[in-house]
């Protein structure tokens, strides 16, 4: 964001007020709404020409697998899988969080927890990934083993369980590293509930969560969900943590807690460019493009269900 | 049914600040209570302890009594959640919930006590609700629309109409005309005057024709100086207040002289 020094404009009676720091303004202004679409164009425009080879690539070029679908596919899910599984556990904390930060706690207590919660995103996604192999894959492991003797059933914790680095652990990071921006945008929303639609809950004798319910969440639909989908556009295109975490087979499963692991693109592509050459280049600059469009949907949808919820007043 | 209120020595503070101080009276059962008084003198904050709607503000607390039907609203084993349920309040700018339909914010309040009505119940409360509230001819045919689509005057008799939908024993009315044009002050005024048939009504207001037409009883606060806490003047029944006060203070603020 760039400032420019507008001079205020001196007033005599006859004079006519400059406007030449408002043509300034808007000059810049508008330079800068034209780079992002620039940028935007240029990054588009590089990952579709450079993914573009990658759709006549041999097996060996693609890693042994007999198709570019067959190869972006097991991708696409585990990003999918990983990033979905991230929301589920990181959603509802972070709305509580934020609850807990704008209406339940004391003001001080308030104020040192949205701070704590703040300084969550400024921790590397290199020190997460540390985190979840050293301290949560082994701390995980043996509820693993215990989910998969009892649950084992499901398909979901069929097992065999043995490691903790399982796309379930991933996925904990993943909602970890996205839960400081939902519980961001989540407190300043439900801090803007007016105060009259608080106290008119109130003076009918709601209590304080049935003053949330009938106030605050309907107020902030919008805002919760375009926090979601800011932090599933997080989980989405995190690399590092789950370059680090994740134990890899490229397997489609919905068993959670088993070494077998689908990879997620970004890990993949940061796992895999430096041994990367020629058309393997382009093929991983293809899974980049898939990971954009995904990621572009992910935003557009968010933004459409945000604006449908829209209250007025 | 309706209840008459006595407050004694009721000092209310935020924090430390004291902001009213040593009010006594008796609101009588099924008659209208005005206060009147300049901005800052504390009738709000008053008023709105009488259903202990002043402890929202973090650090508010009261010394003193209030006594409903026998019932001090203050004592320790006292829900304030269960005394707002008694005593119902409308406030300043109308305030319907922004995601209801006008059906479903007359039952906000009922839904609230968690049992489950039959529709043909809930078609009963919605209706003589509304009809109580003056607002059922003009709104019968788009009970399902939202709440915000009514004009101010009407947002405001919506309130009302959910205010009674649970049948409180008191209803306080903190400005209820400030944001209003005239024809639909006149509206809320009429209402106000069947209103009191049914219900006890303290109403907190700027405009003292307002007070001499509605009310029955009126208060006035006043402040002794900055910073100092308000306190009552003098309470008297609002012919005599309007013709004849007792207190000094009293005749030049309804005169105009200040204030």
């Amino acid at each position: 964001m760039s400032t420019t020094p507008t001079r205020t404009p001196t007033r005599t009676a006859s004079a006519q007020p400059s406007r030449r720091g408002d043509a300034v303004f808007a000059g810049l202004a508008r330079g800068a709404g034209l780079l992002i679409v620039l940028a935007l164009a240029g990054v588009a425009i590089f990952l579709i020409v450079e993914g573009a080879p990658a759709l006549g690539a041999n097996e060996e070029q693609l890693y042994g697998k007999e198709s570019l679908t067959l190869y972006v596919w097991p991708l696409l899910y585990g990003t999918l899988l990983a990033a979905l599984l991230a929301i589920l556990i990181a959603a509802p904390l972070a709305i509580g969080l934020a609850l807990v930060i704008s209406h339940y706690a004391p003001r001080r207590i308030a104020r040192t927890l949205g701070y704590l919660v703040d300084l969550l995103a400024a921790v590397p996604s290199v020190v997460f990934g540390l985190w979840g192999i050293q301290v949560l894959a082994p701390t995980l492991f043996p509820a693993y083993q215990w989910l998969a003797d009892h649950l084992g059933f499901l398909p979901f914790f069929e097992g065999p369980a043995t490691t903790g680095r399982t796309i379930f652990t991933a996925a904990v990071v993943l909602a970890v590293m996205a839960l400081p921006i939902i519980t961001a945008i989540c407190r300043e929303v439900f801090l803007q509930t007016p105060r009259t639609h608080e106290e008119a809950a109130l003076a009918l004798g709601a209590t304080r969560w049935e003053m949330v319910r009938m106030t605050v969440f309907p107020y902030a639909r919008s805002g919760i969900i375009s926090g979601i989908m800011l932090g599933l556009g997080r989980a989405l295109g995190e690399t590092m943590a789950v370059a680090m975490v994740l134990s890899v087979s490229g397997a489609v499963t919905v068993n959670l807690i088993s070494s077998q692991n689908p990879s997620t693109i970004a890990a993949n592509i940061a796992l895999n460019f430096g041994n990367a050459s020629g058309t393997k280049v382009n093929v991983l600059i293809f899974s980049g493009l898939v990971l954009f469009v995904v990621s572009f949907i992910v935003n557009f949808l968010g933004r459409w269900v945000a604006a449908r919820g829209q209250v007025k007043g | 049914m309706a209840k008459s209120i006595d407050v004694s020595d009721l000092n209310i503070y935020y924090g430390d600040f004291l902001a009213v101080q040593g009010v006594n009276m008796t609101i009588r059962a099924q008659a209208v209570t005005a206060f009147i008084g300049p901005s800052g003198c504390g009738k709000s904050t008053f008023l709105r302890s009488l259903n202990r709607m002043h402890e929202v503000i973090p650090g508010a607390r009261v010394e003193g009594k209030v006594v409903v039907d026998g019932q001090s609203l203050y004592d320790p084993g006292v829900d304030p959640v269960a005394v707002r349920r008694q005593i119902g309040m409308v406030f300043q700018r109308p305030n319907p919930f922004p995601t209801m339909s006008i059906y479903d914010n007359v039952l906000a309040g009922n839904k609230l006590n968690s049992k489950r009505m039959k529709k043909s119940e809930a078609d009963d409360i919605v209706e003589r609700s509304l009809r109580g509230a003056n607002l059922w001819n003009e709104v019968k045919d788009r009970l399902a629309k939202p709440g915000m689509g009514l004009s101010g005057g009407q947002q405001q008799r919506l309130c009302i109409a959910r205010a009674i939908a649970v049948e409180p024993q008191i209803l306080l009315m903190d400005e209820p005309c400030s944001a209003l044009d005239p024809i639909s002050t006149s509206a809320i005024e009429d209402l106000i005057h069947e209103l009191k048939s049914d219900y006890t009504i303290v109403i907190v207001t700027h405009n003292m024709q307002q007070a001499a037409r509605v009310s029955d009883d009126t208060g006035f606060f006043n402040l002794k100086g900055a910073g100092q806490p308000g306190h009552l003047v003098e309470f008297n029944p609002t012919k005599k207040m309007f013709t004849n006060p007792d207190n000094e203070s009293t005749e030049a603020y309804i005169s105009g002289r200040f204030g």
